[in-house]
């Protein structure tokens, strides 16, 4: 490993299966102490570029690092410290939760069976490890994949939409997890579908679609780009969107007697006014942030830049 | 450190836990226990095969007698039942992506493999000669055996050769395994494995029978599960078995090399 190396370097990427360019010039640099998520719609390229990065494919070009150590060239020496699942986590059915965490035990070697009780408790799986995972649900299995790469002692951990199969509590639990390995310097790749979760739980983000890295940066960088809009709620909504558009606010839409634009903090402060001025009630201005999900969809939806999606019920006028 | 002694013995293992593993060692079981309750129920011997015409003479006879039953079908069945199957199941359970991010090379976890589908062949083959002594010995008697050459041998020497007879009878066993090895590595798919080696072996036993072939005869790997037979010529006939060595290591490492690049190099994209 070389020293300072990051988590998970990857330069320009590329996986072609015949015509089709699965991930095309991916670059990605996960730093220590990163949660970082890995986003993008379903055949964008996640999944692909994680097998890449675990030597699982063989990049038709470019290349990925893992604490400097390029799968491709060291083979299982560059996964040292490194563990995860892409896609579910898969077992031998005809084996118990115990027996299949005693054999990827005994092929990482070291401490690493007499670590299985603990991850079991932590997994909530310890009253089913006796039971063969073909009877298993989707969720139990996802958690045994937490448990197994949790016994690697991993520096750095892959997940590939953990999530899934989960139900609320479950998906709480993983959040916990998630923050708690974090906590304890493990450094984190994410991939998900899951927004609001990669908002909440990651410091950086990667967007990807159709293979191409779209946005790759701070989550808090990337809700700044995006800026504020506003909802308010007026005693006459015909006359306040007639203000608005006059004063140029942006994305203008209205529903019911709620109206909902784009404006500077300047230009809001001359709008409500000139509402005052003109004697129209204003009954509430709430200021809202851009979420992650509004970004992806602009990022990832046919047509590229798309204005911010109006409320329920709400009708674009501009 | 995990190596090839780590995955061997989880292979086996997995071997232990799965039904297919014990449908093969029935068979075993079974067949020198049905030959030999036909030989009680009926009269008459399999005379057209060597040895068949001892089998009331001495039970020692009955598991060589088997061993030319056995070698048309049911050996290469129960090899290919696991050779075609080891590295196809991985593929059918989605487990290649979890073994292969662990700490354990490709190469060891392959060389797990393929010793585990010989030493279950191997295990199939020693049941079905145990209990082929054994019941064949309670019908027949632990009698001494008259040899190819017509030499009587005493019946402890009978047994020791009939022990060499199944060690020399795992050399096609062992080309069997790789065969199936690769057929399980290319297809991905161990319906397609385990019935495409037991084709291959069928299939050689029928260019062994076809007119105007008959110069292919000895380099067919059919005819290696015959080469014991030199065991019970006097003196020994080291030619068969020495044939069958360097046939055998044709066919056999061919295929294991094959088998070992397709799993070492392949992408796991699925599962």
């Amino acid at each position: 490993m070389s020293a300072g190396s990051p988590p998970v370097e990857a330069r320009g990427l590329v996986k072609r299966y015949g015509h089709v360019l699965a991930v095309d010039g991916v670059d990605l640099t996960v730093s220590t102490g990163d949660i970082y998520g890995y986003l993008g719609p379903n055949g964008a390229g996640k999944t692909t570029s994680l097998r890449m990065l675990l030597g699982l494919i063989t990049p038709t070009a470019g290349v990925a690092k893992l604490f400097g150590r390029d799968p491709m060239v060291m083979g299982r020496r560059a996964l040292e410290g490194v563990a995860g699942f892409v896609e579910a986590p898969r077992f031998y059915p005809y084996l118990t939760g115990r027996k299949n965490l005693e054999l990827l035990a005994a092929f990482d070697g070291g401490d690493a069976a007499s670590l299985i009780d603990e991850m079991l408790e932590a997994v909530d799986l310890a009253d089913r490890q006796r039971d063969r995972v073909g009877t298993y649900s989707h969720g139990m299995k996802q958690r045994l994949g937490i448990a197994a790469s949790l016994i690697r002692r991993p520096r750095l951990l892959i997940l590939d939409e953990p999530n899934t199969g989960l139900d609320p509590a479950g998906m709480r639990d993983m959040k916990v997890l998630i923050r708690r390995l974090a906590s304890e310097g493990i450094t984190v790749l994410l991939s998900s579908h899951q927004m609001a979760d990669v908002e909440e739980l990651c410091n950086r983000v990667a967007i990807i679609n159709r293979g191409r890295i779209l946005y790759e940066g701070q989550v808090a960088t990337l809700k700044q780009s995006l800026g504020t809009w506003y909802t308010v709620r007026t005693s006459d909504p015909e006359a306040a969107e007639r203000v608005g558009l006059r004063l140029g606010l942006d994305d203008v839409a209205r529903g019911g007697d709620e109206l909902r634009f784009g404006a500077s903090e300047e230009t809001v402060e001359r709008f409500v006014a000139e509402l005052i001025r003109e004697g129209i009630g204003v009954r509430a201005l709430v200021p809202q942030q851009a979420t992650l999900e509004d970004l992806f969809f602009q990022l990832t939806e046919p047509g590229g830049h798309q204005p911010l999606a109006p409320l329920p019920g709400l009708e674009a006028v501009t | 450190m995990p190596g090839v002694l780590t995955a061997y013995a989880w292979e086996l293992r997995k071997l232990v836990h799965q039904k297919r593993t014990f449908l093969g060692l029935g068979a075993a079981l079974a067949v020198p226990l049905i030959f030999v309750t036909a030989l009680t129920l009926q009269g008459g011997s399999p005379n057209d095969v060597a040895f068949g015409k001892y089998v009331r003479e001495s039970g020692l006879a009955i598991p060589l007698v088997l061993l030319l039953f056995a070698s048309i079908w049911l050996f290469p069945l129960v090899t290919a039942l696991v050779a075609g199957d080891i590295i196809a199941a991985e593929d059918h359970n989605g487990t290649l992506k979890t073994i292969f991010t662990r700490s354990l090379d490709r190469g060891h976890i392959f060389a797990g493999k393929a010793l585990a589908a010989l030493t279950y062949a191997a295990a199939a083959l020693f049941l079905m000669g145990s209990v082929a002594v054994v019941a064949g010995s309670l019908k027949s008697g632990f009698n001494s055996l008259v040899s190819l050459s017509g030499d009587r041998v005493s019946a402890p020497h009978a047994l020791g050769l009939v022990a060499a007879s199944f060690a020399v009878y795992l050399i096609p066993i062992a080309s069997v395994v790789a065969i199936g090895l690769l057929l399980s590595a290319l297809t991905r798919n161990s319906a397609a494995a385990v019935v495409g080696t037991l084709m291959t072996a069928l299939l050689m036993q029928l260019i062994g029978i076809l007119p105007g072939l008959g110069s292919l005869q000895p380099y067919l790997l059919t005819t290696q599960f015959s080469a014991w037979q030199g065991f019970f010529q006097t003196p020994t006939d080291w030619t068969p078995i020495i044939r069958a060595v360097w046939v055998c290591a044709l066919y056999g490492l061919p295929c294991l090399l094959g088998a070992y690049l397709i799993f070492l190099r392949r992408d796991v994209s699925g599962g």
